[in-house]
């Protein structure tokens, strides 16, 4: 269809940003922070402006791979193969969409070695496209894993005073999970002789074969997602990485984990995917209603949005599950959703964190009087971390909430649970930081946000409302992908409805 | 003109909104770094000034302590205060206008329900929902009640809050809630619905937590969400019912196949237990009803609602009395059709409005703040409503919606006005004597307890009476159950309401001689809402009866409420004796010569009645203890639980048997290890050797 290779375009101009910096800005002079602050800012600019040509090239009614690249590597064994599809589009797009974001977030914070942070962050964002790009499955793994090395050292070098604690439990937690996967796949490429994704989507894994590699495949997805009981490296990763790494952490990579389930679980291991449904249920919502109430007691504020997450990422999971439209394509929308709105929240964090290098909730209160665009801009984004309906929030937690309850009303209870709680901690979160009076010594000549901070959350604002009261542009891409995918895999489960009776539980 | 009626107050709010940060970001310069040296006199003023009014009580619990409203009186208005008072004013005056208009097109006149769409809203396999407008009589009705309430409170407003420095703020929430409130009454689907019914959810968030200096008002404002948020859950859930069970959330093909639905066996799954047919849709109702008990502050979701009295006086006049109180009123009418064939869910609702009915007035008898007594009132006129719902009389309970918003909203702008009169004071024992001193008040105050308690020819007197009536109706035993409990709900009701009018406007000034100097009338812009809302509350009643519940109602209605088949409660109610229709009539004066008794002819009976029954006196005082009851059970074992969680289940039992014991476990491990090592090559070389030696006998004997 197009002549030039636009996703490798989209994934790797990040490097050639890296690569300008790592070679042409020498120094540390305030001339050459500068530079390359600005080489780095226009690197993620244009990445994104480039990406969003995939988006006006993308057509919504195909459901399979467009855009796709092919060309040999090592040997023929596997091959360097790109593509996306309504499911995975979408993510690159928020990747390219928030770094820009990320980068002018980190303007002034970072001071110390500022140009391997840089490098660190134009390396990662390669990466995340890359997994979302990516149709060989070991070229996926190599991105997935490769993603790793800059986050670590991004909360390892530049995070709080826990970090190293920090950076490895979150490198060695990843890593497990990802060692099975990579057992899981090479024990396909052995038995389906492939390693596009697109074939092995339609290769039929013996029932016994999909329990072992669904299992290898959860253990990586299910702790980079993550989800009960594997979620404690996030709030402890979140509270010391700087903020334009929460944002990173938050908004697109715990993401790769929901976009794992829909690459690979889902459609490849149909018939596993059943079977363990209901663990991953029981898993969503022991997530949803436990990290609900431990957000509620957290005196860190980051560390509350970090449990916050989790929880919302419990919706993500059982969506999934749910296996059907409603769930599937709510949890793609939450997943964007998120992505937009606890990157936000986590920026609404730096604000603050900034001005006054703390972030226990008891240090603030009143900041209203003093930031009310801050007060209302916070405010916004509670409401949408709260699933307020008119914000993006709304919507994905809707849909999942619907796909649930037809496949298992217990969960879908229980899971509504999650309303009450949400609002509880969210509200009173920001009670006790925004409302009352301002009578701290230390918050009394705080000043509100500056023009680059409110340039890096209007486009959050805006996207935030418009997708919760218009969000047809997100649903017309993901729609016929998810019809596919859920069709796919029903008749799957139909065709081997004598197998699963087989492996009667 | 549908999309203007709905839209106008949203833009008049984004308006507004607009002001208000751009005034604020003016006065609050932004910055890179905390440490700005511009401070402003001015703010530390205001902030000091704001804290010291609220510092006698400590939080919403501490309810019976009078309140002062706390204008920031020495911080300069903000920015465009008036540009934005007069924009939502003048756009909601359009809006309000216009409702009228379409009020006698739709409802008098002769159109038909109709569908005005907007936009589209979520797709996703076969859900689907836009944004439309549905406008029939039931819609017009309450377009008519909030635009008209809302441009009448937008009005007092500007003379209730003309001392407060962020005016543009009150009135963009203002607008903001009204948008709202219109998006739930014209929502053509359920989760449209649900969309107004968080957004005025919002909105009353917004406005109860208004004078945000105020722990108090903190704590209402967050318990106002999380109450709703409650009813929300039943609500989401029986929204997702109605998806199963139907296939569709949108009223139309909803509202058409729940006779299908009902004969057939389409199974709905919930709660460990098969519902099919009816007893499905039964339980579907009452999941939608856990929403409208929220909304609506019926037992035992009703605790927020008194301390929503924490916002502004106009405030709970619009929110917490006039509108979006009777949201769930609205949606159990609305959703007629569903409820029509659910006999069961309609029982529980008769038996939950009625005991509310009940329940609320026996706590109005005791309480001192003014407004809280208001609020209470509210709460059991909104069961009253639900008992006509559940007795099959959604006619009635409209009809009471209606003539209740206009009497309601007056008492509450009469209690803001004698608020402003005694500077800020709240506690009726506190005034007294106010009756000469602001006549017009006093005599649109009388108006309004007029309406309310029944007196003939007045607004309560059609409406309420037509629901105690219908109750008797309806008979056997939930007939009979709410029948007596609202007619005793009715005496309290006198009661107390003359209670009020005697402990404010007559006997001697108990104020302080400071205050008594100030009191004065309210200004003109003030005192216009309570003129149109007298007639209001003297005439919808007399205008509206022979619409909304007598002859006319079939021409009125056309088909806009359903009810379930051999309901014959409009004949049987024809036929009512004289000695039920005379009941109401008989309580009102009851009531009101005991409290003429009480507080006028005797003033020491009340104390040495409360000092006899003691323990009644405390439980009614302490509105039946529910709030210490949610607390011990529900918020405290909340965090309880959420910090053994954090502590024990993440820190001791996840992180203790992952990450940290197994980093622990290597570092034994290496430990051990470490000491393994010698130094020496041969040490090493005969280890290999060993380990080579059983690896290739392995591989011989598996071959």
């Amino acid at each position: 269809m197009q002549t030039w290779p636009i996703l490798s375009t989209v994934t790797f101009l990040p490097l050639i940003g890296a690569a300008i910096m790592f070679f042409l800005i020498r120094g540390d002079s305030e001339a050459a922070r500068r530079n390359l602050r600005s080489v780095a800012l226009a690197t993620t600019v244009l990445t994104f402006l480039v990406s969003i040509l995939i988006w006006t090239g993308f057509d919504s009614a195909n459901p399979g791979f467009q855009f796709v690249e092919q060309a040999n590597w090592a040997g023929g064994f596997m091959s360097y193969r790109m593509g996306v599809d309504g499911i995975s589009m979408l993510f690159v797009i928020l990747s390219t969409f928030l770094m820009p974001l990320c980068i002018l977030a980190s303007w002034r914070s970072i001071e110390h070695r500022l140009k391997e942070y840089l490098i660190a962050f134009l390396i990662m964002e390669s990466m995340m496209i890359g997994v979302f790009c990516a149709l060989d499955i070991v070229l996926f793994y190599v991105f997935f894993e490769a993603g790793l090395i800059p986050m670590f050292l991004i909360i390892g070098v530049w995070g709080g005073p826990r970090r190293v604690y920090a950076a490895f439990k979150f490198f060695l937690y990843t890593l497990l999970g990802s060692l099975l996967m990579l057992l899981a796949i090479m024990a396909m490429y052995w038995q389906a002789g492939t390693t596009y994704i697109p074939d092995l989507m339609t290769h039929q894994f013996p029932a016994h074969m999909q329990m072992w590699l669904w299992l290898a495949f959860f253990a990586s997805f299910a702790v980079k997602m993550p989800m009960w009981p594997v979620h404690t490296w996030l709030p402890d990763a979140h509270v010391e990485a700087p903020t334009a790494g929460s944002v990173v952490l938050a908004a697109v990579l715990l993401k790769m984990g929901g976009y794992g389930f829909l690459r690979f679980s889902l459609p490849m291991f149909p018939l596993a995917s059943e079977y363990f449904a209901p663990l991953v249920y029981t898993l969503s919502v022991v997530a949803i209603i436990y990290t609900s109430l431990v957000a509620l007691m957290q005196e860190d504020m980051k560390k509350l949005i970090a449990y916050s997450s989790v929880a919302h990422m419990g919706f993500v999971t059982m969506g999934i599950f749910a296996a059907n439209t409603q769930g599937v394509q709510g949890a793609i929308f939450q997943m964007l959703s998120h992505g937009l709105v606890s990157g936000a929240l986590f920026l609404c964090v730096g604000v603050i964190y900034d001005r006054m290098h703390t972030r226990q909730i008891a240090a603030y209160g009143g900041l209203v009087n003093r930031m009310p665009v801050y007060a209302f801009t916070f405010l916004l984004f509670t409401m949408a971390n709260v699933g307020l309906p008119g914000t993006s929030g709304f919507v994905g937690e809707f849909l999942t909430l619907v796909g649930t309850f037809r496949a298992n009303t217990w969960v879908a209870v229980f899971a509504t649970t999650g309303i009450i709680f949400s609002a509880a901690y969210a509200l009173w979160l920001y009670r006790r930081v925004v409302f009352g009076v301002l009578d701290k010594d230390a918050l009394k000549s705080i000043l509100d946000m500056s023009v680059r901070e409110k340039a890096i959350l209007i486009p959050l604002i805006v996207l935030t409302i418009l997708f919760g009261i218009y969000p047809q542009p997100i649903m017309k891409v993901t729609g016929p992908a998810v019809e596919h995918l859920v069709s796919q895999y029903q008749a799957a489960l139909d065709s081997s409805a004598p197998k699963t009776a087989l492996l009667a539980r | 003109m549908y999309s203007a009626i709905v839209f106008l107050p949203l833009l008049g709010a984004i308006l507004a909104g607009l002001i208000t940060i751009f005034g604020a970001a003016g006065r609050h310069p932004g910055g890179e770094t905390g440490h700005g040296d511009e401070d402003h006199v001015t703010d530390a003023v205001g902030s000091e000034h704001g804290h010291g009014a609220p510092s006698v009580h400590g939080d919403a619990a501490a309810v019976h302590v009078a309140h002062h409203e706390p204008h920031d009186h020495h911080v300069p208005a903000a920015v465009g205060s008036r540009a934005a008072e007069i924009v939502t004013t003048a756009l909601l005056f359009v809006s309000a206008i216009l409702s009228w208009v379409a009020f006698f097109r739709v409802g008098v006149g002769s159109h038909e329900l109709f569908t005005v769409p907007v936009l589209s809203w979520v797709h996703s396999g076969n859900l689907v929902a836009d944004w439309t407008l549905r406008i029939d009589t039931l819609t017009v009705v309450m377009l008519v009640v909030v635009n008209t309430v809302s441009t009448l409170v937008h009005l007092y407003s500007i003379g209730y809050m003309s001392h407060d420095a962020n005016r543009p703020r009150f009135f963009a929430y203002l607008s903001l809630f009204t948008f709202a409130m219109l998006m739930l009454v014209t929502a053509n689907n359920f989760l449209q619905m649900f969309f107004g019914w968080e957004g005025v959810g919002l909105a009353s968030y917004l406005l109860i937590g208004f004078w945000y200096h105020r722990p108090s008002a903190n704590s209402a404002s967050m318990k106002a969400f999380i109450v709703n948020r409650v009813g929300d859950f039943g609500f989401e859930l029986g929204i997702f019912s109605i998806f199963v069970l139907f296939g569709s959330i949108d009223f139309d093909t909803v509202f058409g196949n729940v006779g299908a639905v009902a004969g057939s066996s389409a199974a709905l799954h919930i709660f460990g237990h098969d519902f099919s047919g009816q007893a499905a849709i039964t339980v579907a109702c009452l999941l939608l009803f856990m929403g409208a008990m929220g909304k609506s502050a019926q037992v035992p979701l009703h605790t927020w609602l008194p301390d929503a009295m924490e916002g502004p006086t106009p405030v709970s006049a619009l929110i917490h009395a006039a509108t979006m109180v009777t949201a769930g009123v609205f949606m159990v009418a609305r959703l007629s059709p569903i409820f029509a064939f659910a006999p069961t869910a309609l029982m529980v609702i008769t038996v939950i409005g009625a005991f509310t009915a009940f329940f609320a007035a026996t706590i109005g008898l005791v309480q001192n703040d003014i407004k809280r007594v208001i609020a209470y009132s509210t709460c059991s006129q909104l069961g009253y409503m639900f008992a006509a719902l559940g007795v099959g009389a959604p006619s009635v309970a409209v009809f009471h919606l209606f003539t209740h918003a206009f009497f309601k909203a007056l008492l509450f702008l009469c209690a803001g006005a004698v608020i402003h009169a005694v500077s800020d004071e709240q506690d009726m024992r506190k005034m007294g004597g106010l009756r000469k001193k602001i006549p017009i008040t006093y005599v649109a105050m009388i108006i309004g307890t007029l309406a309310l308690t029944g007196f003939p020819f007045t607004a309560g007197y059609y409406s309420k009476d037509a629901i105690i009536e219908s109750t008797y109706a309806f008979g056997g035993n939930v007939g009979g159950f709410a029948f007596v409990l609202l007619n005793v709900a009715a005496i309290f009701t006198s009661f107390y309401s003359w209670r009020l009018i005697f402990m404010t406007f007559h006997g001697a000034p108990r104020s302080s001689q400071e205050v008594q100097d100030h009191v004065h009338e309210s200004p003109q812009i003030m005192l216009v809402p309570l003129y149109v809302l007298s007639i209001g509350a003297l005439l919808a009643g007399v205008l509206g009866i022979g619409y909304f519940v007598e002859g006319g109602y079939g021409a009125f209605w056309k088909h806009a409420l359903v009810l379930g088949e051999g309901n014959e409660i409009r004949e049987a109610m024809e036929h009512t004796p004289f000695w039920v229709s005379s009941l109401p009539f008989v309580e009102m004066v009851i009531g009101f010569l005991v409290a003429f008794w009480f507080y006028i002819a005797n003033p020491r009976v009340p104390a040495e009645l409360a000092r006899e029954h003691q323990g009644l006196h405390r439980f009614l005082f302490n509105k039946w203890y529910f709030d210490e009851l949610y607390d011990r059970i529900f918020v405290r074992p909340a965090m309880w639980i959420g910090r053994f969680l954090w502590k024990r289940g993440d820190g001791w039992l996840i992180d203790g048997l992952g990450p940290n014991g197994v980093s622990a476990r290597v570092l034994d491990i290496t430990n051990r290890v470490v000491r393994l090592q010698t130094g020496y090559l041969y040490h090493y070389a005969f280890v290999m050797l060993v380990g080579v030696a059983l690896l290739v006998t392995w591989m011989m004997f598996t071959r």
